[in-house]
């Protein structure tokens, strides 16, 4: 305590002695323009209230799609069990027989998977993950009063909230929310004739999407602009920690394919309701023949997973950036091979935008096209590989704590090992002939960029918690939570690689009109017990989380951590403007932990004398 | 009740949760954060080790026990020619993943605990290492290249398109909500040209154009027969939304786009007979089909191949079924000849078709067949059968001595004259 009472007055010392005066708190937007509670809690353009205003509405966005996905693993673990008790929940989806068997309607059922995917992917781990952290890190990590537009940046919340409330409306419809997958493919997703849920459901989709993107372009803009323009004196890129790094190219993704999808959407948007064929052609349905000829229902293909494939690094690079930063405070040492990290998380991100067509091996482009998807697919495994290797590195000859937060660290890295190797799988052309859109692809993708990105928020939240709301989240209620979700995650996804492996086809709402993909009954019900009780582990996470919030262990120290970053050198209660007087300046890179026998030297701590900067 | 018991339950198992987790909070502020960190690292160390080992443990059981059902292996080796690539390939992908898998998680859960927190202890400071950087940069990449050549090469040999003269049957599949339409080319061999506007459901549900002569012997099946050892070309198409035609014991699977025919090759190598041949030797397929019947036949007995949807298609995606049946060039041919034409059965002098009331080729080349077996069994002296050396011209009519002579009666006369 008293060494930590030391360090505390040294940090302002420092900051008093080579900080930078920028006069913030002399001029009125500062922190004397957020008063009112509208201005303070709803409409704030504080960056750390927007972050917890993401985090908080992405976890509510999270328990309504984790409960989703509990209700469509009901039908398919027990799908001769009786669903009537949810009818109080769900209407008219499920269907009373006369023997008084509650079922729940195919459609229904597909809307529900829709809905979850859509969640899931966009709202928590695009919104709920990068908009939290983003928001939150960059200005405090960089030494910057707030984000370069505060206004836009508020902005960028309330689109987000009210693409969610659209989405959460078209839930209510009588014909059902979008229920064509949640990639939405036309022509299922562009002729209302396909299915009910391609009627108003769609269209609220689509609207819903459309605000989600200039939410993230918002965002996206001010975190670019933000780590570019508002480092704080000394910091240099090559300083920055690695979590900016994550964040900057996460935004300058989101910003370069967020676009394509919106005019992609356009063109559906055209197609439903102008009569045009830009995605379909020679259709017949419903009795009757369309007179719409020429479009192609690959374009779209091609348009969305331009977004797509980036869109699961928009996921998964922001919680590497956290992991990273976490796991070398929690381990004592510096990230191991931190400019081979940055060039890794570039190299991965240039990658990401000339591999989209390995989703579309099978959907009919030239075969020989997808020669070149091949190649470019499998690179990715490279860097991707150093950076797991440099992960385990910075465990070796570390003195490491074994709190929620590292432990979600390493749940993260063995996640993103399992899952990434069955990428090599998917990305090898021949071999996704046969596991193309089956339960192998679902363990793939849910286990590397779901549970993955998951365990990379849980351990950015465990760790920045403090610094949110001045409280520690609870330690036992968080290890509880991390083993049940570590075992939890990979008795749900596990098994579902031998589905796969025999054949067993995703999207199925029943298994039993085929002989072939019958005979797992056991692993099913299995695989549902399992999600069943993650998903209480889960409320109880959000029980912690909101009890923590008002009851939990206070904060006493400025960096209770021990960190080096910035963000521990403001006030426990850091108000509008982060610091209270000058801003730090920066002089040494984010990762001096252990060297030269000290534990650890914050960024803002001056070389001491003969010291020499850390070759990194 | 029990869902009150069961959320009741619940609500006390969290509430006991906290409480115990708030109990906790309180010793380890006494105990100091020191000594606390110590005691979970230590703990959570072991946990990690333990994880590790259960991990590896369950991984290998699930492989043994699911190993006669997976594809590629057990009894499930491909019923088709390039089927084995596409397994081999998934083994040796298979090889260096799981070297990797098991490698990485052992030094990332041994590290874990090897390097717990101890009071006092100084962390290593390595900040990098280029030798070790270049050599874990180069070895993935190696692998990859060997991964991707293998791969490619795999790939454009299965995806190749028939050469000309290549000897393959063409079968067509559509997809519609919710059923797969199987079009085979009849006697000529080809498939005849079709345009989505000209379909009337129960009536033409392809929208074949009749006026194409290859159409008239298109005919339609429930069940996708191919022969053993043919090169099979599959014309794959949809008639509304998105569908993909998916073979599973053939390692066959492409998507049907509407408008864009695609097309994927295959050749059966094993009769549904010699499969389920295969599945009997394994105990999993010797128990009754019907679990609640035990006397219903084994399970390698029912065995059938299975044509599936693949690609959300709508409600009913995960119900369009067709049985795929694989005999042998012979019984196909048997089986192929029987077939009627869905022209004939069904479009012939009705108001849809163009031809009503003209003679066909085709048909006229079959009614001389007739008639000129008929003539052959008649003038057969060695048949006794009365019956059959009797041979009736229908449309020769005599009337008071003299012969009234139609087209089908010349028709027939000059047939007739023919085969003397």
């Amino acid at each position: 305590m008293s060494a930590n009472h030391h360090t505390h007055i040294e940090t302002d010392i420092h900051i008093e002695k080579q900080g930078f005066d920028d006069h913030f708190h002399e001029h009125h937007e500062g922190d004397k323009f957020q008063t009112n509670f509208i201005f303070k809690y709803i409409f704030s353009m504080d960056h750390k209230m927007i972050a917890r205003q993401f985090l908080i509405t992405g976890m509510l966005w999270a328990i309504i799609g984790a409960a989703m996905s509990i209700i469509f693993r009901l039908q398919l673990g027990f799908p001769n069990e009786s669903m009537a008790w949810l009818k109080p929940i769900l209407g008219k989806w499920i269907t009373i027989n006369e023997a008084g068997i509650g079922s729940l309607d195919p459609e229904f059922y597909y809307g529900l998977v829709t809905m979850h995917g859509t969640i899931i992917v966009f709202f928590v781990l695009t919104a709920g993950l990068s908009g939290t952290f983003s928001n939150l890190l960059i200005p405090l990590q960089l030494g910057a009063r707030d984000m370069a537009s505060p206004f836009l940046n508020m902005l960028s919340y309330w689109f987000f909230f009210l693409s969610g409330a659209v989405l959460l409306y078209s839930l209510f419809l009588s014909t059902g929310p979008f229920s064509g997958g949640w990639t939405a493919y036309p022509p299922l997703s562009a002729l209302p004739q396909a299915s009910s849920g391609s009627g108003a459901g769609m269209t609220l989709w689509l609207v819903s999407l459309a605000l989600f993107v200039v939410s993230v372009l918002l965002g996206g803009m001010n975190y670019i602009t933000t780590v570019l323009n508002l480092r704080t004196k000394g910091m240099s890129l090559w300083r920055m920690p690695l979590t900016v790094w994550a964040f900057l190219v996460t935004a300058i993704l989101a910003l370069l394919s967020f676009p394509v999808l919106f005019s992609g959407f356009l063109l559906l948007i055209f197609d439903r309701s102008l009569g045009t064929s830009f995605y379909v052609s020679d259709i017949f349905i419903n009795g009757m023949a369309l007179d719409r000829i020429g479009g192609s229902p690959i374009l779209y293909q091609h348009i969305f997973w331009f977004l797509g494939h980036p869109e699961v690094y928009i996921i998964i690079l922001p919680a590497m950036g956290l992991v990273s930063e976490v796991l070398s405070v929690h381990a004592r040492k510096p990230i191991f091979g931190y400019r081979a990290m940055v060039y890794s998380i570039l190299a991965i991100a240039f990658l990401s935008f000339i591999v989209w067509a390995h989703h579309m091996f099978m959907s009919g482009v030239n075969p020989f096209i997808s020669n070149f998807f091949v190649v470019f697919t499998l690179i990715i495994a490279v860097p991707s590989a150093v950076k797991v290797f440099n992960w385990i590195s910075t465990l070796y000859g570390g003195n490491i704590r074994l709190n929620t937060p590292m432990l979600f660290c390493i749940g993260f890295v063995s996640m993103f090992i399992s899952g990434g190797l069955t990428g090599i799988f998917l990305g090898n052309s021949a071999i996704d002939i046969q596991q193309h859109d089956t339960y192998f692809v679902v363990a793939h993708f849910h286990i590397v960029m779901g549970v993955a990105a998951f365990f990379g928020m849980f351990a950015g939240i465990y760790h920045w918690f403090p610094k949110m709301f001045g409280r520690f989240m609870n330690e036992t209620l968080g290890k509880v939570h991390f083993w049940i979700t570590m075992v939890g995650a990979y008795a749900v996804f596990g098994p579902m690689h031998f589905l796969g492996m025999a054949g067993v086809p995703r999207r199925y709402y029943r298994f039993d009109s085929f002989e072939a993909f019958q005979g797992f009954d056991d692993m099913n019900k299995f695989i549902t017990v399992a999600a069943i009780i993650t998903f209480f582990a889960q409320i109880m996470f959000v029980v912690n989380f909101f009890w923590s919030m008002y009851k939990g262990r206070k904060m006493t120290t400025q960096n209770p951590w021990g960190a080096n970053t910035l963000e521990w050198t403001t006030p426990i209660e850091a108000g509008h403007g982060n610091w209270p007087g000058k801003i730090p300046s920066v002089q040494r890179w984010a990762y001096d932990y252990g060297k030269d026998g000290i534990e650890f030297t914050q960024q803002h701590v001056p070389l001491r004398e003969g010291e020499e900067h850390s070759s990194h | 009740m029990t869902i009150l018991i069961i959320i009741l339950s619940v609500i006390l198992l969290a509430v006991v949760l906290v409480q115990i987790a708030k109990i906790n909070e309180i010793t380890e502020q006494i105990r100091g954060e020191e000594e606390t960190l110590t005691s979970s690292s230590a703990t959570h160390g072991k946990w990690l080790l333990v994880f590790c080992v259960l991990f590896f443990a369950g991984f290998i059981w699930c492989c043994l026990y699911y190993a006669n059902y997976m594809m590629g292996y057990g009894p499930h080796e491909s019923a088709s020619a390039h089927g084995g690539t596409i397994d081999s390939m998934f083994n040796v992908t298979a090889f260096f993943t799981i070297i990797v898998f098991v490698l990485t998680h052992i030094a990332l859960f041994w590290f874990a605990y090897r390097y717990r927190y101890t009071p006092g202890k100084k962390a290593l400071f390595m900040p990098h290492d280029n030798r070790l950087e270049m050599i874990w940069t180069a070895i993935p990449a190696f692998v990859m290249v060997f991964l991707v050549v293998k791969g490619l090469v795999a790939w454009n040999e299965i995806m190749a398109d028939v050469s000309e003269g290549e000897d393959y049957m063409e079968i067509e599949a559509t997809g519609w909500q919710f059923a797969w339409n199987l079009r085979y080319p009849g006697e000529d061999g080809k498939l005849g040209v079709k345009d989505f506007r000209l379909i009337k459901p129960g009536v033409n549900d392809l929208g074949q154009d009749w006026n194409d002569e290859r159409n008239l012997d298109d005919f339609n099946a429930d069940e996708l027969v191919i022969p053993k050892g043919k090169k099979i070309r599959i014309r794959i198409i949809a008639r509304d939304v998105l569908h993909n035609f998916y073979l599973p014991h053939f390692r066959v699977k492409m998507d049907a786009v509407p408008g864009i025919p695609t097309y994927f090759i295959f050749t059966p190598i094993k009769t549904t007979e010699e499969y389920r041949q295969e599945l009997r030797k394994y105990p999993e397929y010797n128990i009754p089909s019907d679990p609640s019947d035990p006397a219903s036949l084994p399970k390698w007995q029912t065995f059938n191949y299975e044509l599936a949807c693949a690609e959300l298609c709508g409600k009913g995606h995960y119900s369009m079924r067709r049985v795929v049946k694989v005999v042998s060039q012979e019984d196909f041919d048997k089986w192929n000849a029987t077939q009627k034409s869905y022209y004939l059965g069904n479009i012939r002098n009705t108001e849809h078709d163009p031809f009503k009331g003209k003679n066909l080729g085709l048909e006229l080349k079959s009614k001389a067949k007739d008639l000129e077996s008929a003539l052959v069994k008649a003038l057969d002296t060695s048949n006794t059968n009365m019956g059959d050396r009797l041979l009736q011209l229908d449309n020769i009519y005599f009337e008071t001595g003299s012969a009234t002579l139609n087209a089908d009666s010349e028709f027939a006369l000059s047939c007739l004259k023919r085969c003397f």
